[in-house]
């Protein structure tokens, strides 16, 4: 052990912090983003080729089953169709998964501590875990876009339609991960979320059909979810055809963006269930 | 005047609604580059105390303030100043050592820091360890990164949560004598510790609490001086007489009876004596930091 003689850069005043500081928030901030996206990237096999793998399943079943039974928008085989949808659809949950399943395990082993006592403001927080929850969802997407259009090419009609819905989508499921990640305080309360709320709202917003479709009670139902719109307002990127008019489906995912995000932000000024 | 290190100003913690009352009103500062021991048994509040400094709960009452900031309405600049050891042995499976100390000095906005970092690793015997992912690391080695987590943004104030429950020998040389060289550089030190032993030899003041109240405040020596300042130890078979029997600490054979100067331990020995009560290994020593807070706690008994 060498503890004789500090060299001269470990003086102890304040002063001698104050030199090395750059902007406290956005450095802050910026640490606390990358720390979240090494911490899926660590581990990109289960975060990101898991999810990849799980989305190529479905386009191999029900592509298989369906794509010589039925034609989308009229023109549209039904492989084509489903790419986008099963696209966005990854982008969300793993968009949600990253915010709220870092969040809870962070709550439950304790190390939130070590966040708890820095100097970050809830902006911080909120900028970085949805940065991070939008990274990853990005990340995934691409990869189930990578593989999934060895089988069939979708077409790009507009690819700004394309960013837009993935950024807004990804951003506002993060955000609903983020309230997710308070909210819990165990693992089956998480899981609860996902399965009851998460998977049937993904599920039932037309990712494998387009809800034009369905019965006029079910079609009444979809157009109350806002995971319609992303998926809907996504796939307008791809195929320039829709079962809404995209700009609809922009207000709705922006809406419901500004929303979640400022009960998020909310949350994390009071520290809900983090600060006692 | 200079700012305080830390203040604490009436501060209070209730739960459930007012029905439990964690703090009442603890008031008391510790000085720049003093080190301060804040001791109590038990449920006193000491941990809630030091999560109101942190930042992890929320006074019901009062304030306190680090460096003259507010740890609620100035909490940046409060808990850039302050470094935290938190009690609970936590660490983030994702990282190695290394990593973790770059983000946590990240967090405060301190980037660039590898000299600090390489130091802080090879006073704390980590040098070793740098690159081992933190699940490797036996319950000891995650102890130092606490400490070295705590330090990694030079804060002038330290907190250390029972940083030695639990720890052995080594670990407790190497920390205190690190710890020690940070306050005699200036940085001020509030230390809880079970160890009273290591309180008497380290902490130039003392707060104690009990339920939730400070029961005394003083410099260590006055406290070792003002109370009872000596001990009768001996080992005996015999019941103690009924005077004395009330006033002893008994663990096994050995007796124990403090006294406040030489004439009282000429009454308590005539008494012995009268009595005849056999004596073994009689000696009369200097009361330690243990038997003035087993009195005060007992005198401040509700």
């Amino acid at each position: 052990m060498s503890a004789a003689r500090p060299p001269e850069g470990a003086r102890p005043e304040v002063r001698s912090t104050k030199v090395h500081m750059s902007p406290i928030r956005l450095a802050g901030a910026r640490t606390l983003f990358n720390k979240e996206v090494l911490r899926f990237w660590k581990v990109s096999f289960q975060t990101v080729g898991a999810p990849v793998l799980t989305a190529v399943m479905y386009l191999l079943v029900f592509g298989h089953t369906l794509e010589n039974h039925v034609k989308v928008y009229g023109t549209v085989g039904y492989t084509a169709f489903l790419i986008p949808g099963l696209v966005m659809m990854s982008v969300l949950q793993n968009a949600f998964a990253n915010a709220s399943s870092s969040l809870i395990q962070s709550k439950i082993t304790g190390n939130l501590v070590f966040l708890l006592v820095a100097p970050l403001s809830h902006w911080a927080w909120f900028a970085a875990y949805v940065g991070a929850a939008i990274v990853r969802g990005l990340a995934v997407g691409f990869g189930v876009a990578v593989v999934t259009m060895w089988f069939a090419l979708p077409g790009l009609d507009n690819i700004l339609w394309v960013l837009v819905f993935a950024l807004l989508g990804s951003g506002l499921m993060g955000a609903l991960g983020l309230i997710a990640g308070l909210w819990a305080e165990k693992f089956d309360q998480m899981a609860a979320f996902q399965n009851f709320i998460i998977m049937p709202m993904t599920f039932l917003s037309g990712v494998f059909y387009s809800v034009q479709s369905l019965p006029p009670l079910w079609l009444a139902v979809s157009h109350a979810n806002p995971f319609f719109y992303m998926i809907d307002g996504f796939r307008h990127g791809f195929f320039g055809v829709s079962d809404v008019s995209p700009w609809i489906s922009l207000g709705v995912v922006g809406a419901a963006f500004v929303v979640v995000s400022g009960i998020a932000l909310e949350l994390l000024r009071r520290g809900y269930k983090i600060r006692h | 005047m200079p700012n305080a290190a830390i203040s604490f100003q009436n501060v209070s913690k209730t739960y459930r609604g007012g029905a439990v009352r964690a703090l009442d009103g603890v008031s008391f500062d510790i000085e720049p580059g003093e080190f301060f021991g804040l001791l109590g048994p038990n449920g006193a509040g000491k941990t809630t105390l030091i999560s109101i400094l942190a930042g992890l709960a929320r006074a019901s009452g009062g304030r306190v303030l680090v460096q003259g900031h507010d740890v609620v309405d100035d909490y940046a600049e409060a808990r850039k100043a302050l470094g935290i050891v938190p009690q609970e042995l936590v660490f983030d499976p994702f990282f190695t050592v290394r990593e973790a100390l770059r983000i946590q000095s990240g967090y405060f906005g301190v980037r660039n820091n590898d000299a600090w970092i390489d130091e802080l690793l090879e006073n704390l015997g980590l040098a070793d360890k740098a690159n081992a992912n933190m699940r490797q690391l036996s319950g000891g080695m995650k102890r130092r990164v606490l400490v070295a987590q705590a330090l990694v943004h030079r804060p002038p104030v330290i907190v250390l949560d029972e940083p030695t429950a639990g720890v052995d020998v080594e670990l407790r040389q190497t920390l205190w004598k690190f710890v020690a060289r940070l306050n005699r550089e200036g940085h001020a030190v509030l230390l809880t510790t079970h160890y009273l032993e290591e309180a008497e030899a380290l902490c130039s003041r003392i707060a104690m609490l009990k339920l939730g109240r400070v029961v005394a405040l003083d410099r260590t020596s006055a406290l070792l001086s003002g109370k009872a300042s000596t001990v009768l130890r001996f080992k005996t078979d015999a019941a103690l007489p009924a005077e004395l029997a009330s006033r002893s600490r008994v663990t096994g054979r050995i007796a124990q009876i403090t006294a406040h100067d030489v004439a009282e331990v000429e009454t308590i020995l005539g008494t012995l004596r009268a009595a005849h009560v056999p004596v073994e290994d009689l000696e009369i020593g200097r009361a330690d930091l243990e038997d003035v807070f087993l009195e005060i706690m007992q005198g401040a008994k509700q």
